[in-house]
């Protein structure tokens, strides 16, 4: 076989690995950006100490936790008690669960950075807590959060790369068993690499040009 | 004629601290009152009792007879406050205007939401309180574009939008720079030549003394005296206030 179809073949291969790598970054991504910022608003603005406590204890539980082992546990852990999900099912479970975590402080921290006024100009022109929350404070912490957030999605983007592990096909299950068959390591990983760099520059692009459009404000 | 505003007995403490030791007040329509005093009097306090930003420990405030903050007995929530607050308009000494809309939609917000007029007349409405503090030029720009002076004149134009019974004005001038203190000074004037019921916690003691019918000067929470603005600042009684207005002018 020539060199060329060598080639051919391996990219085949993780170009199959490719698609489920992006749908899964951003079914997790939208997971846990949806999560995130549902408990920050419940964090910031309940005033119940219990849900106050339950939250905390959910975003430390995830993020102290190895995002491996929560895979092996959605995946091995669920199945061996009956609940068997599919590899790619648990694998964005497992990451967006985690990611919510995650966004959870970053939309709070985008929350708390705002000044006392803003919400107090709000009551006072009539509106009510929950019209200061969508129309004054939501827009304005998002922007600060978007930097941040975006850097996470990269993050994610390259986490992904673990749910080969438990047997999601994306590009580094792929690659790994293509490895095993061909031994191309060399070829095989270079080609993953920049793989992974086709993704994530322009997803960078991406999250750049809406930092532009809505980030610039500052309070 | 019966009082627009009328506080009786309002106090207000932060855990063992007594800001304010029983305020009693009534304001008429179109009446103009200055609240001075030393910092730490308790005025800006008291301003801010009255429209519930800050809760009261005693007392009541009632709004053309309407009591505020309070229904059968029982403390309303902000959402429960929102309609009267809606009727007081404030301003603030930071402004406070919202750096992700435009000047205009900081003006037109409430129009929609909370008297829910269609975006048009909401717009066109606050084109024109921006009209009366001499904002036009800058309806489109973001207020983070503006100087102390404008923002706080949109501020005031927010706060007009609103259609208030009353105009609440919280050192409205103390975070400008000096030499913008004035294009603000001049717009509350031209309110208080509408005949707009106005209380304005300041310290500029000419401003009040030229615009304001009464001045009340607080000191450790309580009203020490009050009167006419003219006789108050130029001739006070109590030692207190003698001694106050002194520093002021040195």
């Amino acid at each position: 076989m020539s060199a060329l179809s060598t080639f051919t073949l391996i990219l085949e291969g993780l170009l199959a690995g490719a698609g489920i790598t992006i749908a899964v970054t951003l079914a997790s991504l939208l997971l846990s950006v949806s999560l995130g910022f549902l408990l920050a608003l419940v964090r910031q603005f309940a005033k119940s100490p219990m849900l106050h406590a339950l939250i905390d204890a959910y975003c430390e539980v995830m993020r102290n936790i190895p995002a491996l082992t929560h895979l092996f546990i959605l995946y091995f852990g669920l199945a061996s008690l009956g609940l068997r999900l599919s590899s790619i099912t648990a694998a964005i479970l497992g990451l967006g669960l985690i990611g919510g975590a995650v966004t959870c402080d970053l939309f709070r921290a985008g929350f708390a950075a705002l000044p006392k006024g803003q919400r107090e100009a709000a009551l006072a022109v009539g509106l009510t807590p929950l019209q200061a929350i969508s129309d004054i404070l939501t827009p304005q912490a998002m922007r600060i959060a978007l930097p941040s957030l975006g850097n996470y999605a990269v993050q994610l983007l390259k986490d992904t790369s673990i749910v080969s592990a438990i047997a999601a096909p994306e590009i580094m299950f792929y690659a790994r068993s293509m490895v095993t068959s061909s031994f191309q390591t060399t070829l095989i990983y270079t080609t993953v690499a920049v793989l992974y760099l086709a993704i994530s520059l322009p997803l960078m692009q991406a999250i750049r040009m809406l930092e532009a459009r809505y980030g610039r404000v500052k309070t | 004629m019966n009082p627009l505003l009328s506080v009786t007995g309002l106090t207000k403490s932060y855990g063992a601290v007594e800001v304010l030791k029983g305020i009693d007040f009534d304001v008429a329509p179109g009446e103009k009152i200055a609240l001075i005093g030393p910092s730490g009097s308790g005025k800006s306090t008291c301003l801010r009792c009255l429209n519930f930003l800050e809760k009261p420990s005693a007392g009541e405030v009632r709004l053309d007879g309407e009591r505020i903050g309070v229904r059968h007995d029982r403390p309303m929530n902000d959402r429960q406050l929102a309609p009267q607050r809606a009727e007081m308009g404030m301003v603030f000494q930071l402004f406070n205007l919202w750096p992700h809309l435009s000047v205009t939609e900081n003006v037109a917000i409430a129009a929609r939401k909370v008297r829910g007029l269609p975006a048009k007349e909401a717009r066109e409405l606050a084109l024109e309180m921006l009209a009366k503090v001499h904002m036009t030029h800058r309806a489109d720009a973001s207020p983070l574009e503006l100087s102390g002076g404008q923002q706080q004149r949109v501020a005031i134009a927010r706060a007009l939008a609103q259609k208030p019974k009353l105009m609440l004005f919280d050192e409205p001038t103390s975070a400008l720079d000096p030499e913008l203190v004035h294009e603000v000074l001049k717009v509350m004037e031209e309110l208080a030549l509408e005949g707009r019921t106005m209380i304005i916690v300041t310290h500029e003691i000419a401003f009040a003394r030229d615009i304001a019918d009464r001045v009340l000067f607080l000191d450790g929470g309580r009203i020490v005296e009050e009167g006419p603005a003219r006789e108050l600042i130029l001739t006070p009684r109590e030692p207190r206030t003698q001694a106050f207005l002194r520093q002021i002018r040195h």
